[in-house]
């Protein structure tokens, strides 16, 4: 128990890195309407982009621009095989994660994993975030605000205004409306082909910078740490719409539960662990269970315990 | 305005289900005109449309609105020239989305979007006053999800949707089918005074015959993929059922007419 306590700003920490990847799945998966399998593949290359990038001397900044800008050319790859192709969705984004297997592996040298060297003190106090600087916080031989948690707070927090900003200008409502109805979309004059390749291509940008984050905190990009990552966001958009949505209404409150969620998510399997004992090898059976039982609560909610509709519409309709 | 000239449209061409919904159409629509079409089910009156609309491209004929070719042109690119109102009342309107956020959209339609703002406050007061025309308080609920409205709330605010950028062409898809009678009657009553407001060429499917009478300059009936009768003018306004029919029974040599018609 108390290892667990102890774990909790950490875990709240990578929680909120998470977080950031799983406000790019709301993107694609409550906004456009399409599940892209991108992610698992768009996580590592914004990982391994910035560790290569941060190693090469590049300032921290500027490799978490690149990675940033890695993801959207993995969108942008989805999103043309999807529009241009004509390939679904969903198999789109699986050819995407397949290649990018090699594209990551070719930008880490092929080797399956890179660290930063954090041994290096004056490296180490280039990162903005490092698991390093909750130790260092906590008994006071560095400032509270470069905790973490507040670092990747205030991220998420820019992060969730620009997007707010962004789904409030006429491109962004063209692209809710594509997620809403494709048919009223073009009916209106909107191409739903570049509206939903700009998604893919934001959502698939933020889950790099998200994956650049996480490099970056744990000090090391590797090959597979995308892999599951599409359960995690997915698992957090849900957890975050099932415990907030009777209370946030607002788009950017929205957000906020997605982020929320990934929290949540972190902790609980934080704690099954550290209270179990148990192997980590069955995390991943964990988290699909958790993932299933929050994604058939809201179904069976609706099923078993909603309210008879009337049929037919109001009497001067 | 509109010009088409013999259009032909063919659906899994090469399989067992190959279908020739058009079959060399040609139609000329004047400046103004408010044409009905009608005709039994599957005869070809959505495929017209959706031809005009641009859902896909014709195999073969042209089609031109107001001295421009848009044969060649993707869906959401004629849609500058093109109000819709569907069949399926889900289908004009963005459920999760309110309705001024719909109407804000379709007051772009045609135009660049770009990353100004979505919907101005002096839009949202426009939008109020627009939203009388329909007479269904929907002024007051400005900000309510499009999903939360009936079938006839829906199809009535997609009618206001595709006339807000006046169209050069107004595409209504038996767009009171699915509506109740008395629903019906106000969306068709509402189509009137828009059309005749803003003077809007249109082109109107129906299944009901008396609609396709008292509505409009002109009508037309479909069959089998073609136009096969055509009445405007004197006609048109003194056009009866009966008259209808017997048009019909000569142009498709059969009396089945009565069944397949009088329906709806
Ligand atoms: N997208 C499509 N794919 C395959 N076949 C189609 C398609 N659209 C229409 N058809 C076929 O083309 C024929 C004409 O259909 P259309 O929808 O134009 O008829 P309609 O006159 O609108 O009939 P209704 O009154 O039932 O709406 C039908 O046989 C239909 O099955
Ligand atoms: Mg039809």
């Amino acid at each position: 128990m108390a290892n667990f306590i102890g774990a909790l700003p950490g875990a709240a920490s990578q929680g909120l890195i998470w977080g950031i990847m799983a406000i790019g799945v709301y993107i694609t998966y409550k906004i456009l309407d399409v599940a892209d399998l991108t992610v698992d593949g768009s996580f590592c290359t914004g990982g391994a982009v910035f560790v290569m990038l941060f190693g090469a001397g590049v300032p921290v900044p500027v490799a978490l621009l690149a990675a940033f800008g890695a993801g959207l050319a993995a969108g942008l790859a989805t999103g043309l095989l999807h529009t241009f192709c004509g390939i679904p969705a969903i198999l789109s984004g699986i050819l995407t994660q397949l290649g990018l297997w090699s594209v990551n592996l070719a930008v880490m040298g092929m080797k399956a994993n890179v660290s930063i060297n954090v041994n290096d003190t004056a490296n180490l106090n280039k990162l903005w975030v490092s698991l390093r600087f909750v130790t260092s916080v906590g008994d006071g031989s560095m400032p509270f605000y470069r905790h973490p948690i507040v670092v990747v707070g205030v991220f998420t927090l820019v992060v969730i205004a620009v997007l707010y900003w962004f789904f409030g200008t006429e491109l962004g409502s063209a692209l809710r409306a594509t997620g809403a109805n494709g048919n009223m979309a073009r009916a209106q004059g909107i191409n739903t082909d570049v509206t939903k390749v700009l998604g893919l291509m934001l959502s698939n940008g933020l889950v790099a910078l998200s994956g650049a984050l996480l490099s970056q905190y744990q000090s090391f990009a590797d090959a597979s740490m995308g892999r599951g990552a599409i359960v995690i966001g997915l698992a957090a958009v849900i957890i975050g719409e099932v415990i907030f949505s009777k209370i946030f209404r607002n788009f950017a409150l929205n957000l906020l539960a997605v982020s929320f969620g990934a929290i949540i998510y972190y902790m609980v399997i934080q704690a099954v662990i550290s209270l179990s004992n148990i192997n980590t090898n069955y995390l991943k059976l964990i988290s699909a269970v958790i993932v299933a039982i929050f994604l058939t609560v809201p179904y069976w909610k609706g099923k078993y315990l909603s309210k008879p509709v009337k049929k037919g519409g109001l009497p001067n309709a | 305005m509109l010009d088409i000239k013999g259009i032909w449209k063919t659906f899994n061409a090469g399989t067992v289900n190959e279908k020739t919904a058009l079959r060399g159409v040609d139609l000329h629509l004047d400046n103004g005109d408010f044409v009905t079409v009608i005709g039994g089910n599957g005869a070809g009156k959505s495929t017209l449309l959706n031809a005009i609309a641009g859902t896909w491209l014709v195999d073969e004929g042209t089609i031109s609105i107001d001295g421009t070719d848009v044969t060649k042109l993707s869906e959401h690119k004629r849609a500058k020239y093109i109000g819709r109102v569907f069949q399926d009342p889900m289908m004009g309107t963005a459920a999760t989305m309110q309705i001024d956020e719909n109407l804000a959209l379709a007051m772009r339609r045609g135009k660049a979007r770009t990353l100004r703002t979505g919907i101005s406050r002096e839009e949202r007061e426009n939008y109020k006053e627009l939203l009388k025309i329909l007479d269904l308080g929907l002024e007051n609920r400005l900000t309510s999800k499009v999903g939360l409205l009936s079938g006839g709330q829906r199809q009535a605010l997609t009618l206001l949707m595709a006339t807000l950028q006046k169209p050069k062409l107004l595409l209504l898809d038996e767009h009171t089918a699915a509506l109740d009678p008395k629903t019906a009657a106000k969306v068709l009553e509402t189509t009137e005074k828009i059309v005749g407001r803003d003077k809007l060429t249109t082109l109107m499917i129906t299944h009901n015959m008396r609609d396709a009478i008292a509505h409009g300059n002109r009508l037309i009936m479909m069959y089998e993929g073609k136009i096969v009768v055509d009445v405007s003018g004197e006609e048109k306004r003194k056009l009866t059922v009966e008259r209808l029919l017997s048009l019909f029974s000569q142009a498709s040599g059969s009396d089945e007419a009565d069944d397949k018609l009088l329906l709806g």
